[in-house]
């Protein structure tokens, strides 16, 4: 059996902006003294005179970024997601998202599965401070041919976007000819009448993981891969709620406000039915490897697994 | 343009931003009225600018850094015919463009939107290193309250400029000693201010009142001079400038004159253009 590819998003990231780099000029890279981990040293390295370190200060990095939009450059912001999302959350509120500049955020690092750095770094309340802010759209792809994919729909797109990146290298899941990405729009990649699982990022492989263990217990799960949670494909989650009467939202963030709580708001207006929110459970991280750590949280395909089995 | 006509223009700028605070019934007169000269001086002497192709892409930009300051552009964006001095009475007022703080999607002449301190400074950066990055000659400057350098963000651009050599930058400071809570040296002192920005590798102008037109000439032609370093200019101002009972008052910062008051303030000013017309 051939090992399964694992690449870390963070990297997609970092090699789609050199070859969106390669074509577009307009294209300039911002990092706050994180290059090597946020993976934009790959862009700095093809053109050092579009990377602009700002050093340790993202508030400035982010009004600059804002700056740079306003003469038509495009540029993209980088550091963790703690801090682009957390620390500079006024600044994208402010300087970005009200007056809706074309700046993309490129957010490394989010999630538990950051590791060993702990709390203090794993960002768990990303989509939630984003999604809630005017305008903004937010995606966190699943895997690397994902990943590629929105950074270049995020260039193609006029405004802001939050993307979220992983630092754990995870399998290549979409490595397949009929791969279609399109902002706003979910990927059914697994049908089943029984409950739909909703996951994004990392949480998707898990997920497919936890479908084939809940199969061999002759329950059905369809699986879908929300990679954009803002503006969230409520057409096809109204739609899978109708079809399968439960409804599973998995991800490595807080249960509340991010894809389970967009999930929730949906369904609740549109088509109630019970649904089960699997992520961080309001709780702060720890330092472990990344791994022990999702297995923890229960956030692993064995973790999910339990959860919705004893959901449905 | 003459001394005596930027003066002038001035103090119609100062009956603007009175009257849109007046119908506001809410807006901050006293630092766009200590602001006034320079707001002026900006747009009808310094800035290479064409209010009727306001996004033209090699004119100079502006960001009111201390945005709560809008009556003081919004009034001179006017009187330089980016819009109607008319619309100024809609300041602030439900469906009208004239926000409260300055919006870059709806007013003609705004170059970014602003209002949260310490923020603007960062855009105007950003806006000059563009310009460096791709050898455009637009020059770009940013006004800053006093008060508003106790934000910490204020000096992460500073560093970021110094850094970068950003000669086509200007930061002003308006010096004008008076924040909500009281004088800015018993809040949270900023000063000495010059030494700060020097620190950040800024070549430093103090200009030693911010309402008189020739040191504003003085301070501007002398910062087109500088090379290899972003220019910062420190001017001391009057707080409320040109309106007798609002002149170093604290309490003007954030507050609209009633009916009696505004007729008070613009007799004030109307005796200041008539000493002008004599001249």
């Amino acid at each position: 059996m051939s090992e399964v590819k694992k690449i870390a998003t963070r990297a997609s990231y970092g090699n789609a902006l050199v070859e969106l780099g390669k074509i577009h000029e307009d294209i300039v890279v911002l990092d706050a003294d994180l290059a090597a981990a946020t993976q934009t040293g790959i862009f700095k390295k093809a053109f050092p005179e579009r990377h602009i370190d700002c050093g340790i200060a993202e508030c400035n990095m982010t009004g600059i970024g804002a700056g740079l939009a306003t003469t038509g450059k495009v540029p993209f912001v980088s550091t963790f997601a703690m801090f682009a999302s957390g620390r500079a959350y006024e600044q994208v509120r402010n300087s970005i998202g009200y007056p809706h500049l074309n700046v993309k955020i490129g957010a490394t690092h989010g999630g538990i599965s950051v590791g060993e750095d702990g709390a203090t770094h794993q960002c768990c309340e990303d989509f939630a401070l984003m999604r809630s802010i005017p305008g903004m759209v937010v995606a966190s792809p699943s895997d690397d041919v994902e990943a590629r994919a929105l950074v270049a729909a995020a260039y193609e797109y006029e405004g802001p976007v939050y993307m979220r990146f992983s630092r754990l290298a995870t399998p290549v899941i979409n490595d397949r000819p009929d791969y279609k990405f399109e902002l706003g729009k979910g990927i059914v990649l697994r049908e089943g009448k029984d409950v739909a699982i909703v996951a994004n990022g990392l949480c998707v492989a898990e997920a497919l993981g936890a479908a084939e263990m809940l199969a061999a217990d002759g329950i059905q799960a369809k699986v879908i891969n929300i990679h954009t949670i803002k503006p969230l494909d409520e057409e096809l989650i109204v739609a899978a709620a109708r079809e399968t009467g439960k409804v599973v939202t998995v991800e490595e963030h807080s249960v509340i406000g991010g894809l389970g709580g967009a999930v929730c708001e949906c369904l609740s207006e549109k088509a109630p039915v019970p649904v089960k929110r699997i992520g961080v459970q309001d709780v702060f991280g720890e330092s472990g490897a990344a791994a022990a750590l999702l297995h923890k949280y229960e956030l692993d395909a064995e973790g999910i697994y339990r959860q919705v089995k004893a959901f449905v | 343009m003459e001394k005596l006509e930027l003066q002038k223009i001035a103090n119609e700028v100062r009956k603007g931003i009175v009257t849109a605070v007046h119908s506001a019934k809410a807006g901050h007169p006293g630092g766009s009225l200590s602001a006034a000269d320079l707001f002026t001086y900006l747009y009808f002497q310094e800035m290479n600018i064409d209010p009727r192709d306001p996004k033209k892409p090699d004119r100079d930009r502006f960001v009111l850094s201390k945005g709560h300051t809008a009556p003081g552009l919004y009034s001179t964006l006017a009187n330089r015919g980016y819009f109607p001095v008319e619309d100024l009475k809609t300041l602030r007022h439900l469906g009208s463009y004239l926000q409260g703080h300055p919006d870059m999607k709806h007013i003609p002449g705004v170059d970014m939107s602003s209002g949260s301190l310490g923020q603007g400074i960062s855009a105007a950066v950003g806006m000059a290193l563009s310009a460096k990055m791709s050898n455009d000659s637009y020059r770009v400057y940013t006004l800053l309250g006093d008060g508003e350098l106790e934000e910490g963000q204020v000096w992460e651009a500073a560093m970021f400029a110094g850094h970068r050599k950003l000669d086509n930058l200007v930061v002003i400071v308006d010096n004008n000693g008076l924040q909500i809570d009281g004088r800015i040296e018993d809040v949270c002192s900023p000063y000495p201010i010059d030494k700060k920005f020097e620190a950040f590798n800024f070549h430093v102008i103090n200009v030693a009142d911010g309402n008189d037109m020739d040191q504003l000439k003085a301070a501007f032609d002398e910062a087109r001079t500088v090379k290899g370093m972003p220019t910062a200019i420190i001017m001391k101002t009057l707080k409320g400038k040109g309106v007798s009972f609002m002149e170093g008052q604290v309490g003007w910062h954030g507050k609209a004159p009633n009916d009696e008051e505004y007729a008070i303030a613009m007799q004030d000013l109307e005796k200041v253009g008539e000493a002008l017309c004599q001249k």
